[in-house]
């Protein structure tokens, strides 16, 4: 993969996140104080301004909020038509991703599986598909 | 009296640039005739100008386009940029300067030459490199329009809107353009040819978007005692607002909500009018969905009946809310950033120059700028009075 948009920063923040990717964990913050999730990560608690968060893993299942059915190529890496949607974890925080799995709609339960990448971390998608991978 | 009423503020010119494709032309020369003619209706000249309000037409926002213009001295500069809502957010920040003496003469504007220079691409390079970037950019989700496509989908979902409602929005566009010799697209649309135009990110289809075209425009604020120079009737600005919700759409809690809301209940609030006094609206339509979210958020309908709103040409010629009546970013010009053009149509209805798409005198109207990906909005009421 040559555009460099598309890589993770592994910034001092998120870091934590990407690393854990490479294992196909999914981590997001919780805050040690209120006990409030949030995503994407930052230093600072949105809900009480605490400073103090801690990395948890998500249960890996999501809610679908609301999606796309792209019908345009945008890179080499996405062969459209595919879905790009918005789901709500159970823990209570918004992601943006892709779904694969027959014909997702708003509401659909989904479950969090990985898209190997090259010279990458695996990519955190979801699926409509509740079989074993 | 009122502060507002002792000190109002006007639009004392306002012309577009070269519309369409403008070979023999750079951003920057495009400008500067429009900021002149805009000028010549003001009865001034580029030696009149102390506030620059302008973007996207250099590196660092005003100062190219000051020295272009020959402006060597202003006292007030601007280039904040929140998309294509800065335009109209202009008009609110020079609404505050100028009472206040920090600058007598704002020139507001902005040209490009996207359709000439190719530059618009739906692909993932079109976002800049932000921190929340690296959770969004690995999917492929094609900027601005994947963005669109999913706030109509969720509104879709939640009301029950159709395509065939975002439909109504581009058809009424287009009857305006057809009144309008300048606008790119003038043959007859109806809703079955943007219901089988090609689906490009559902629900969105390709004319449920904004044309790529040349163009852009400048205006001229002032206060009243310049507004005696105008060589044309000054517009009354009423009221202004501008507000912004998120970056990256995941951090909405409901993205069908706009920052239209803020924006439009602080513009409508300090003209010290309701939606029900407003005789036209200028929405800046982006995409359909814009449009109707923008009717929502503004006022005109409820949160969720912007569909039926639009239903039975309600914003097309003869309708009830005459909107977009240039013809819109959808069917007249739209060469990036609508925001100003939307001001320019608004004045020229409002001094009875817009020809055979002329409202019947009409007395108060809304100019509406959005912004990014539905991310921000600024509103601007103005008034023939
Ligand atoms: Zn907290």
């Amino acid at each position: 993969m040559t555009d460099p948009a598309l890589e993770p920063y592994g910034d001092p923040i998120t870091g934590p996140f990407w690393e854990a990717a490479a294992r196909r964990v999914l981590l997001i913050q919780r805050c040690e104080d209120c006990e409030a999730c949030q995503f994407y990560p930052r230093p600072i608690c949105l809900a009480c301004e605490s400073r103090h968060l801690a990395w948890i893993e998500a249960s890996g299942t999501a809610t679908i909020y609301s999606l796309t059915t792209v019908h345009l190529r945008t890179a080499p890496e996405f062969e459209p038509p595919y879905v790009t949607a918005l789901i709500d974890l159970d823990e209570g925080v918004r992601m943006l991703t892709i779904i694969i799995g027959d014909n997702p709609k708003i509401g659909d339960r989904v479950r969090l599986a990985w898209r190997e990448r090259d010279g990458l971390p695996p990519l955190p998608i979801w699926t409509t598909e509740w079989r074993k991978q | 009296m009122s502060f507002w009423e002792r000190n109002p503020i006007y639009v004392v010119g306002a012309a577009e640039t070269l519309l369409g494709v403008v070979p023999d032309h750079t951003e920057l020369s495009m400008f500067a005739l429009a900021a002149q003619e805009a000028l010549s209706e003001a009865g001034m000249t580029f030696k009149d100008v102390d506030g620059i309000f302008v973007n996207y037409m250099g590196e660092e926002g005003s100062v190219q386009v000051g020295e272009y213009l020959g402006i060597s001295a202003p006292r007030y500069v601007d280039s904040a940029d929140i998309g294509g809502a800065s335009f109209v957010a202009f008009v609110h920040h020079a609404m505050n300067a100028i009472p206040y003496g920090r600058c007598e003469v704002a020139l507001i504007g902005y040209a490009s030459r996207q359709r000439s220079l190719r530059n618009r691409s739906y692909t993932l390079k079109e976002r800049g490199l932000d921190n929340a970037a690296q959770f969004e950019k690995p999917y492929g989700l094609p900027s601005p329009i994947g963005y669109y496509a999913m706030i109509a989908a969720r509104h879709f979902h939640e009301y029950g809107t159709q395509s065939e409602q975002l439909a109504e929005i581009a058809v009424a566009a287009r009857r305006w353009a057809q009144l309008n010799p300048k606008a790119w697209k003038r043959n007859p649309l109806t809703v079955e040819d943007v219901m089988e135009s090609r689906l490009i990110c559902k629900p969105l289809r390709r004319l449920d978007c904004c044309l790529i075209t040349d163009g852009g425009g400048a205006v001229i604020l002032s206060n009243k005692e310049r507004a005696r120079d105008a060589r044309k009737k000054p517009v009354r600005v009423l009221g202004a607002g501008e507000s912004q919700t998120r970056w990256n759409l995941s951090q909405a809690a409901d993205i069908t909500v706009t920052p239209g809301v803020v924006s439009g209940r602080a513009a409508l609030g300090m003209a010290g009018i309701s939606p029900t006094n407003v005789d036209f609206l200028q929405p800046y339509d982006s995409f359909t969905i814009t449009v109707l979210t923008a009717l929502e958020d503004l006022g005109f309908c409820k949160k969720g009946e912007g569909g039926a709103f639009v239903e039975n040409g309600r914003l097309a010629p003869g309708g009830a809310l005459p909107a977009m009546t240039s013809g819109g970013g959808l069917s007249y010009n739209h060469p990036g950033a609508l925001g100003v053009q939307i001001i320019i149509e608004a004045v020229r209805q409002l001094r009875g120059e817009a020809g055979a798409r002329q409202l019947e005198d009409p007395k108060i109207g809304v100019v509406h700028g959005v912004g990014v990906l539905l991310s921000t909005a600024a509103t601007a009421v103005l008034a023939n009075d």
